[in-house]
């Protein structure tokens, strides 16, 4: 049984599924009244709508800054919800050659960068040389976490640290993340990387430090407030196009619909993963 | 020691008092309870004396809403906590962590209680960019140098202080 | 039936305390070598981002499953009411502990954030075997110290019930642990070299034979020291026939696993990687673990030794036990390394080159730290039972011999 945070969308937390703070600490009341619980709780359930109107505000000026996809855009505050799965298409006969601008897009953005030790940097996406061993011919792709619906990762975790969101993004949560690496020995697509050095300098968006696992989050930072992944935006913008980001469960959607026409490949669909991203011309 | 007469006992008990009571005194430098920078606006998003006491939990309950349910409310989120109380080093830009006059240290110093969050996260505001996201270049607007990675190096380590 | 005595390590022999000594020095080696990788990070180790369990997850293993074996001489005595091992069921028990914490200790002292142990010991994802691992090991830690408990106990020894169900507990618990530890490879679907479940049998014979073989080299050590022959003649015929045994088991297993993967043209690859183009892995393959590990043991055991052969009976079982030993590590180290080492097919029928160094033979070469790390692990279990046998009766009274 995989733990899948599913909850209304209207979330307002009273210590209730999904949330493991400790009603009678975390729940007090703001107004300094700080001894009983159902105090506390009162106070939160009468706050939480407040909460829950204030926060469309900066939502919404975030929105105005934002080249955003009026379709994906969410409250701030609402919880994500397995009505949507993301996904990702990649036409490999787009991808051309020699052209890295997702791989830099992704380092850019995420702040993992290369210190000359391509064993034991991070890699959260990476570009494949692929040649058939049939015929000899070539073509290149690129290949990041593939957020399986089934994922091994999320599977083999020990503490829960590997986890999918309900709109199946698969992320790690770095604050329960023991630095095992059996996710990293589970995933069949080498997806993930192992933090190995101390690090400084990340981006406020996307936090990551030594001893934890780390992988592509789909840029959730971003596709939270309604935008689309760097390297998607990258592809786009060098004019390739061979990227596309969206629900695979809206069927009005570009990416479901050109999912429903064309023939699609999932890498390793053997292993039964139901991967979220899908590649055409492979 | 057996024979010790009552007046070298008062000696004694005088003098333990002394070494005693001076571990008591704050010393110079240290007087007086922390005085953590003040935020932007005139309060903070709950009553001060409330967050004082309760922000480990508000910050951590916020942390899984984020990670898990992609809840990015700013009221309680780190990042808001970071961008409003920054304080500004010598050369205009906001402090890290590594420097003991950063938000979070003034008071967790005193405490003696190490943060964890800086293993991970951005101890100063990033640059602010559409979608939350990119810059041109990798660690654009963020210059750090090498004597600002070595202390934070050390505080991290717990020997900063 | 004669009346068995105990007895705890009295004499303070400078060849006791030496070994002692030695076991904690490289104990604190250990430990300095732990702090310096949590200091720096995994980059001092030899692993990365393909090898991401290294020779520190070999030594745990190894032990982890030796612990599970050191069990066997209680689980004869008590389950199978073998008598003639009873005086060896309580060292049997001991060992069994200490081996698996010294195990336990280096698998988390490898962590990325060994300081998380707590969030390990209370947030479980149940569907991860590592999380059901972590009830299998403290369940068997806990279980073993009441068998011991109903062991020594006058009123529970005399009756022997108590022995008895406990006993069978305990046996049932390990086969259930060894079967887990088996599994942590055997459930990886993804990875070529793992991806069966002959991996768990497999790991239960060996655990079989790695775990007799520390239990026959404990008995052979603490011998000098009390000066005493605490095994008779009977009992040493009786392991060396126990390992050949289990040197078979293994052999079958390891034949079996590798005929099946040969059979199935999707695994030619790892297959011809591990048995013959694997240069460092396919040598510990044939002559560590096949050779050294099990046919040699299985060989001295068998005909070498004994009466008029080559070696005593006692060489004989000493020499096979510490072959085992070493080829049992170098069983662990091909398992874990080499299965890693080969890389992922991410797209089958196709060659895959990428700047993450897909499609290549993964290097590692072990560090330093590494190794100091995971010889800690064993020098805690040797630690432990030393001392335990000096504060506790485990030992049975032997035969006086001239010291």
């Amino acid at each position: 049984m995989r733990m899948k945070f599913e909850i209304p969308d209207d979330h307002a937390c009273a210590g209730g599924k999904g949330c493991d703070c400790e009603p009678s600490v975390a729940h007090v009341g703001a107004g300094g009244a700080v001894d009983p619980v159902e105090v506390g709780r009162r106070w939160f359930l009468k706050t939480a709508a407040a909460v829950a109107t204030t926060v469309l505000a900066p939502g919404v000026t975030l929105m105005t800054f934002a080249e955003v996809d009026a379709a994906h855009a969410k409250p701030a505050g609402e919880a994500v919800s397995s009505r949507r799965r993301w996904g990702l298409l990649i036409d490999a006969a787009k991808c051309k050659e020699g052209c890295t601008a997702c791989v830099t897009a992704c380092s850019n953005e995420n702040g993992w960068t290369s210190t000359g030790h391509p064993a034991t940097d991070a890699q959260w996406i990476r570009t494949l040389k692929v040649t058939s061993r049939s015929d000899g011919s070539t073509f290149q792709m690129p290949l990041m976490c593939q957020h399986c619906a089934n994922p091994p990762c999320v599977d083999v975790c020990p503490t829960g640290a590997s986890f999918q969101r309900a709109d199946g993004i698969v992320l790690v949560d770095r604050h329960i993340c023991i630095g095992c690496r059996y996710c990293m020995m589970a995933c069949p697509y080498k997806a993930r990387s192992f933090v190995h050095e101390p690090l400084q300098d990340q981006k406020p968006y996307a936090p990551r430090g030594k001893g934890c696992v780390e992988s592509c989050t789909m840029c959730v930072h971003r596709v939270d407030a309604g935008g689309t992944p760097a390297c998607v935006e990258a592809c786009a913008k060098t004019g390739n196009v061979a990227m596309i980001f969206g629900d695979l469960n809206d069927k009005t959607s570009e990416i479901a619909m050109r999912v429903a026409t064309y023939r699609t490949t999932r890498v390793r669909a053997d292993l039964g993963t139901d991967p979220g991203v899908h590649y055409q011309n492979i | 020691m057996l024979r010790m007469r009552h007046w070298t006992r008062l000696v004694v008990a005088v003098a333990l008092l002394a070494v005693v009571g001076s571990g008591l005194v704050p010393a110079p430098g240290m007087a007086g309870p922390p005085q953590p920078a003040k935020g932007r606006g005139d309060k903070c998003v709950e009553p001060t004396d409330w967050m004082r006491r309760f922000h480990m939990t508000v910050l951590k309950h916020q942390r899984d809403d984020t990670v898990h349910l992609g809840i990015r409310t700013e009221k309680h989120s780190l990042k808001g906590c970071i961008d409003c109380h920054q304080v500004k080093g010598e050369d205009g830009k906001p402090v890290t962590v590594s420097d003991s006059r950063h938000f979070c240290r003034t008071c967790h110093d005193y405490a003696a209680v190490h943060v964890d969050c800086f293993d991970c996260h951005a101890s100063r505001p990033g640059e602010a960019t559409k979608t939350g996201g990119a810059t041109d270049s990798p660690h654009a607007g963020i210059a750090v140098g090498p004597s600002d990675v070595t202390a934070l190096n050390r505080y991290l380590e717990g020997s900063g202080r | 039936m004669a009346r068995i005595t105990f007895q705890k390590l009295e004499d303070h022999s400078t060849f006791f305390w030496g070994l002692l000594a030695a076991h904690a020095a490289v104990i604190a080696l250990g430990l300095g070598a732990f702090l310096y990788m949590e200091h720096h990070g995994h980059i001092v180790t030899g692993m990365n981002n393909a090898i991401v369990w290294g020779t520190p997850h070999v030594f745990a293993v190894f032990l982890i499953v030796a612990a599970s074996g050191a069990l066997n001489v209680a689980s004869i005595s008590s389950v199978f009411n073998n008598l003639a091992y009873k005086p060896f069921a309580r060292l049997s028990g001991v060992l069994a502990i200490a081996l698996l914490v010294g195990g336990l200790t280096v698998l988390v002292l490898d962590l990325g954030r060994p300081e998380r142990l707590t969030v390990a010991m209370t947030t479980y994802n149940f569907k991860s075997i590592f999380a059901w691992n972590i009830y299998l090991y403290t369940g068997f830690l806990i279980i073993v110290a009441a068998y011991l408990f109903t062991m020594m106990d006058r009123g529970m020894a005399k009756s022997g019930k108590a022995t008895k169900t406990m006993g069978w507990l305990a046996f049932t618990w390990r086969l259930a642990l060894t079967t887990g530890t088996g599994s942590i490879f055997g459930f990886l679907a993804a990875r070529e070299a793992y991806d069966s479940a002959i991996m768990a049998p497999l790991f239960i014979a060996a655990s079989f034979l790695y775990g007799l073989a520390f239990t026959v080299l404990v008995l052979l050590t603490v011998c000098r020291e009390t000066r005493q022959q605490l095994m008779s003649e009977e009992m040493v015929t009786k392991f060396r026939n126990l390992i050949v045994i289990f040197a078979l088991a293994v052999l079958y297993f390891t034949t079996v696993k590798h005929l099946t993967a040969l059979y199935a043209s999707e695994h030619h690859g790892v297959e011809a990687f591990i048995l013959r183009d694997g240069g460092i892995y396919t040598f510990l393959f044939w002559v560590g673990h096949v050779l050294v590990g099990n046919v040699m043991p299985l060989l001295i055991a068998a005909f070498l030794s004994g009466d008029g052969r080559m070696f005593s009976g006692r060489q004989g079982l000493a020499i096979a036990s510490v072959l085992a030993l070493f080829g049992g590590l170098a069983f662990i180290y091909v398992t874990i390394i080499g299965g890693q080492a080969y890389p992922l097919e991410l797209l089958p029928g196709m060659d895959v080159k990428s700047s993450f160094l897909d499609g290549e033979v993964a290097s590692y070469a072990p560090s330093l730290p590494e190794v100091l790390l995971g010889l800690a692990g064993i020098s805690i279990a040797m630690l432990a039972t030393g001392i335990a046998l000096k504060v506790m009766p485990f030992l049975p009274t032997g035969i006086e011999t001239e010291g």
